[in-house]
């Protein structure tokens, strides 16, 4: 009996992430293109609804009600499954993010980790969209995606080696309880180095300008999407949203202190402590993502080879000579 | 009982997928059935309690190395079979491969021991955390091999560079 209640705790708080989650994603375009119009000058979405509010939805029945072509010499089977597997893989990440305090759906371990898995997993999704389309644009759009993601993963892992040191954990809610002890509350000014490392390959990770090479409309028309069309390319689309926030998430919990203020914060203004822990959260998330729309507006896309080089020969050194530091730190200065 | 069922279903669907793996004709389909394969593998892992082995496998074999593999399956642009003569054609060939891997499998079946020995029992591994206890061991005990390791992983490294390298004109 006791099993089953705590299954169906489990089944209700999963339903209830991924709805909200959803509702974020289709806000967070919204908020996307009114951040962006604005930054070029225009007005964005206006028309449906109380100021282009309603828009998200438009935008969903509409893709909902799109033919649906396959590509005559598609392999339609893997075609198929490409856009599931994505989604599937960047949804799963969801389960480990503490959304507040012991907030998880399933508290791992090796939360961060997990992630890290997912987000490999996803990069299949993409190369075999890119492949079983049979279309030349979108083949070099997945390939240069497989490129990318590898290359940054590996900056990525490293520089989140400087948090594990400092906080001795690889589960997500220990990482920020650890930073709680910190006078600053968060590891983003201790750690700086990581956190610019792991900012610029959580661009390249998710596609984003000034890394969206794999979707570059001026050479590739749109990349592994190309030939897709209706709900398959709102499942792709969607994926690419739900992997912005994990990556805002990420940056929030390991850096920004997750849903944790800063001990000097409380002090000075204890009502503070009154509010939940999730509208911190949120609002870091937040902060985050309109960085992402922010630089999106202003920065001009890299060329693949310099993308290659910026990779490999900066921030995998850089994270490495970070690792270095810290334990040197960690070991020598504080016993 | 249900410890039973659940390492039954695995050792059978990798059987399966492995068998899958070396019998399709496309190589793509090929390394996909491959990465289903190494996802058995990671949940076996998940099983034994060995979380961070598991993840580990999904990260750099399903995740850095089959990518690579796809990659380069991709790139060749290998949709159909490549009819070529094969490099080993001999039957005693065959079956001394089979021989050398069957003594491999009866060499560790033979020194595999069931009970952890030593400090590490399975009480104090569930105490400190799989990934802590590894880390310390490696680190600690076995830190030669593990330099060794990666010293044979770097030379080749090395060595493609070299090969990639394009000779300066001068």
């Amino acid at each position: 009996m006791e099993f089953a209640i705590a299954l169906l705790k489990t089944v209700i708080f999963v339903v209830v992430v991924f709805g909200v989650t959803l509702l974020h994603v289709a806000y967070a375009t919204y908020f996307e293109r009114k951040v962006i119009g604005r930054m070029q000058g225009r007005l964005g979405p206006i028309e449906v609804g109380y100021r282009g509010l309603l828009q998200p939805f438009a935008d969903m029945v509409k893709s909902l009600f799109k033919e649906d072509i396959i590509p005559s010499d598609a392999d339609r089977t893997l075609f198929f499954i490409a856009p599931i597997i994505v989604v599937a893989s960047v949804m799963t990440s969801l389960a480990v993010i503490p959304f507040f305090n012991n907030g998880a759906i399933a508290d791992l371990n090796i939360g961060v980790l997990f992630i890290f898995a997912m987000a490999s997993l996803a990069v299949y999704g993409i190369i075999i969209a890119g492949w079983s389309s049979n279309s030349k644009y979108s083949f070099i759009g997945g390939i240069r995606s497989a490129a990318q993601v590898i290359s940054y993963e590996i900056a990525m892992g490293i520089s989140l080696a400087g948090v594990f040191l400092m906080a001795g954990s690889l589960n997500l809610n220990d990482i920020v309880l650890a930073q709680r002890e910190q006078p600053l509350g968060m590891y983003a000014v201790l750690q700086a180095i990581g956190f610019v490392v792991f900012v610029i390959s959580a661009f390249a990770e998710t596609n984003r300008t000034p890394f969206d090479l794999p979707e570059a409309e001026t050479e590739l028309v749109a990349g592994y999407l190309t030939e897709y069309s209706g709900f398959r390319y709102a499942l792709f689309f969607l994926a690419e949203y739900i992997s912005m926030y994990i990556m805002a998430s990420m940056i929030t919990l390991c850096y920004l202190g997750g849903w944790a203020l800063p001990g000097f914060l409380v002090r000075l203004v204890p009502i503070l402590e009154l509010v939940p822990g999730i509208v911190w959260f949120l609002i870091k998330v937040y902060a985050f993502m309109f960085f992402y729309f922010w630089v999106r507006a202003t920065l001009p896309r890299y060329r693949f080879d310099q993308l290659m080089a910026i990779g490999w020969k900066i921030l995998i050194p850089v994270s490495i000579i970070n690792i270095v530091i810290t334990a040197g730190v960690k070991r020598w200065l504080m016993g | 009982m249900l410890p039973e069922i659940f390492f039954g279903y695995f050792a059978c669907a990798i059987l399966g997928l492995a068998l899958l793996t070396v019998t399709r004709r496309n190589l793509v389909h090929s390394v996909l059935w491959m990465l289903l394969l190494f996802l058995h593998i990671a949940c076996l892992y998940l099983f034994l309690n060995a979380e961070f082995l598991a993840v580990i496998q999904v990260i750099v074999y399903a995740g850095a190395i089959l990518v690579l593999f796809l990659f380069l399956v991709m790139l060749l642009n290998l949709r159909e079979e490549h009819e070529a003569r094969r490099f080993v054609c001999a039957w005693q060939g065959r079956i001394a491969t089979c021989l050398l891997l069957l003594m491999v499998v009866a060499v560790s079946l033979y020194k595999a021991t069931v009970q952890p020995t030593g400090g590490y029992t399975i009480d104090f591994i569930n105490r400190i955390g799989h990934t802590k206890v590894l880390g310390t061991v490696l680190f600690n005990q076995y830190i030669l091999p593990f330099l060794m390791t990666a010293l044979v992983l770097f030379v080749p490294m090395v060595a493609a560079i070299v090969l990639a390298m394009k000779e300066k004109k001068r």
